[in-house]
């Protein structure tokens, strides 16, 4: 390689660097934002919100924890989570093991209605959904509304689960199936282990859907006692304006778990979400 | 004696297939259940409301034909709201799809920084709706003390594109495709590397220019995947809601209104479900639509 080529190669590359780094800002900008602003005094933010803080000012984190509700939005932000991913995997486990082996007649109507399922608008089943909860006086139930999202997620997640399934080579199923092992037992002790990856995957990804989620939660759930994280954090929007510190601050409570947890499950995260959209 | 013995144990292994049949209803049994009970029964009580005055409450709602339907399909705003939705469409299936491609491509050869650029990119996507768009109206898009606020201060003619009629839906998409264009990068990039390296090889030997390796090997490989987020991305543009409600509610002067938008008001402001429910049933043609798209093409990519 000679020296010229050597430096025309880089300076090739040079174009797409640039493409690259000012992309990556423009996604990261809005979060150093809060970041930088979370410990400011709102006069400093007023006056200039792009600048770095002269002192630390914790105070807004005291507010935001208090007037965002995080001492209850965040254990029920937790339950609702909990509830959705120990449903999907209850539900879409074994739903998924059947589909991915057409056992039975009604595997392909399944996987056809399930496929309807994952794009039907909120809205068509929503204020019937609605009034019903509100009969049985499940409103404001956080456990209920985990099944409720729980429900949403299950398309997604059996559809994601069968591609892992399907990867199981048939011979083993039939090795254990001759050695008189039951339909249950071969799911629980030979499939279970092979389809953790799998499991874990659909499981963050459900999980994530819960914890982010706004319409169906912001439905159904309305009482002060029963708000997530995400709701009570909303309730300070208006009324907390003029209060820039303590907005950011809040803010901050729930991007940095979130994007902890995500650095340490990104790979989970990744396939799960190309998983649908990739054939494998 | 031998057939008797195969007789039985055929007797007996007819029995344990049929019990292992009805384990397998079982086994489904729960998530169709589920699914029914939360998406498919409301779904069709929605179908049936459509054509009622149901106010949510009332146990004897009066049958009123395709009233609904004609009011709405009489309501400029209604029109109005589904021309969001296509600009919405559009806006979508250009912005987010072509920085995502750019980028899969440019991350293709970067081998080393590749994962710390997809975990940038993705960030904004696995954070809440709620986030990210209180964080664009409090710190950026506000105009005393945001960004658009301090750009004001040092003399800059800029207002918040939220407040002003022409620019607002602009505006809240920005914030939606903000948050959405990283997962398209992370989707492509994986759909790219599945192209077999042979072939590249193959071409870079015959001497292609990049274009033309794009475009006559790896995108042949793609198809189906850049086929499979076309369609998803127009069902999710006709049900767009989170950043329409949140950051301004389909104001100001519904210059934002979308269709959910528009029926979640009928619904929870005025309480007239069975227009809502009309709405729903509109929204749900359109998913429909799309919906059948989509099976088609994941059917024919899961198969191919």
């Amino acid at each position: 390689m000679t020296l010229s080529r050597r430096i025309r190669r880089p300076l090739a590359l040079l174009p797409g660097h640039v493409v690259l780094v000012a992309l990556a800002i423009t996604a990261l900008a809005p979060l150093l934002l809060v970041l930088v602003n979370a410990f400011k005094p709102r006069q400093e933010i007023t006056r200039n919100p792009l600048a770095l803080p002269t002192e630390l000012d914790l105070s807004g984190f005291e507010r935001a924890w208090q007037y965002g509700h995080f001492a209850t939005g965040l254990p029920n932000s937790l339950l609702l989570t909990a509830t959705t991913v120990v449903v999907v995997l209850v539900t879409a486990g074994p739903a998924a093991y059947v589909l991915s082996r057409r056992l039975i007649r009604i595997v392909p109507i399944a996987g056809v209605y399930f496929l309807m399922a994952m794009t039907v608008p909120i809205q068509l089943f929503l204020f019937p959904l609605y009034a019903a909860v509100a009969r049985l006086g499940l409103l404001n139930n956080v456990v209920a509304v985990g099944v409720i999202v729980a429900a949403l997620n299950l398309p997604i997640s059996i559809l994601l689960l069968r591609t892992y399934f399907e990867q199981i080579p048939d011979e083993i199923i039939e090795a254990a199936t001759v050695d008189g092992a039951s339909t249950v037992r071969t799911l629980w002790h030979i499939l279970l282990p092979i389809a953790r990856p799998g499991l874990i995957t659909v499981g963050i990804i459900a999980g994530l859907n819960a914890w982010n989620e706004y319409l169906i939660t912001s439905t159904f759930l309305q009482k002060q006692q029963s708000l997530t994280a995400t709701l009570g954090f909303l309730t300070m929007n208006g009324t907390f304006t003029t209060d820039q510190t303590a907005m950011m601050a809040g803010a901050a409570i729930l991007i940095v778990p979130v994007a902890v947890l995500f650095l340490l499950g990104q790979r989970f995260i990744v396939d799960g979400l190309v998983g649908g959209a990739v054939k494998g | 004696m031998t057939t008797i013995t195969a007789r039985a144990s055929r007797g007996a292994l007819g029995r344990r297939l049929r019990g292992e049949r009805l384990a397998h209803y079982a086994l489904l049994a729960p998530a169709l259940l589920l699914s029914f009970a939360i998406v498919l029964v409301p779904a069709v009580a929605t179908a049936i409301t459509a054509f009622t005055d149901w106010n949510g409450i009332s146990s004897s709602p009066a049958f009123v034909g395709i009233e609904n339907f004609q009011e709405i399909l009489a309501d400029g705003l209604f029109w109005k709201a589904l021309q969001h939705n296509v600009i919405w469409t559009v806006l979508f299936l250009t912005v987010p799809v072509v920085l995502g491609m750019g980028t899969a491509v440019l991350l293709l050869t970067r081998r080393r920084s590749r994962s710390v650029y997809q975990v940038i990119f993705l960030l904004p996507y696995v954070l809440a709706a709620v986030t990210n768009a209180l964080v664009w109206l409090n710190i950026i898009y506000n105009p005393i003390a945001g960004v658009v606020g301090y750009l004001k201060d040092q003399g800059l003619a800029i207002e918040s594109p939220l407040a002003n009629l022409d620019t607002a839906l602009y505006g809240v998409a920005a914030v939606d495709m903000w948050h959405y264009w990283g997962f398209l990068t992370v989707v492509y990039l994986a759909a790219l590397r599945q192209t077999p390296a042979e072939q590249v090889e193959a071409a870079t030997l015959d001497g292609v220019n990049a274009w033309q390796l794009f475009r006559y090997v790896y995108l042949p490989h793609i198809r189906s995947t850049v086929a499979l987020m076309f369609v998803m991305i127009v069902i999710f543009s006709f049900l767009a809601f989170d950043y329409v409600y949140l950051l301004t509610q389909g104001g100001p002067a519904h210059s934002t209104e979308m269709l959910s938008t528009y029926a979640y008001t009928f619904a929870f402001a005025t309480f007239q479900f069975g227009k809502a429910a009309a709405v729903g049933l509109v929204m749900g043609l359109f998913g429909l639509i799309a919906s059948f798209v989509y099976t088609f093409v994941s059917r024919k990519g899961f198969d191919a």
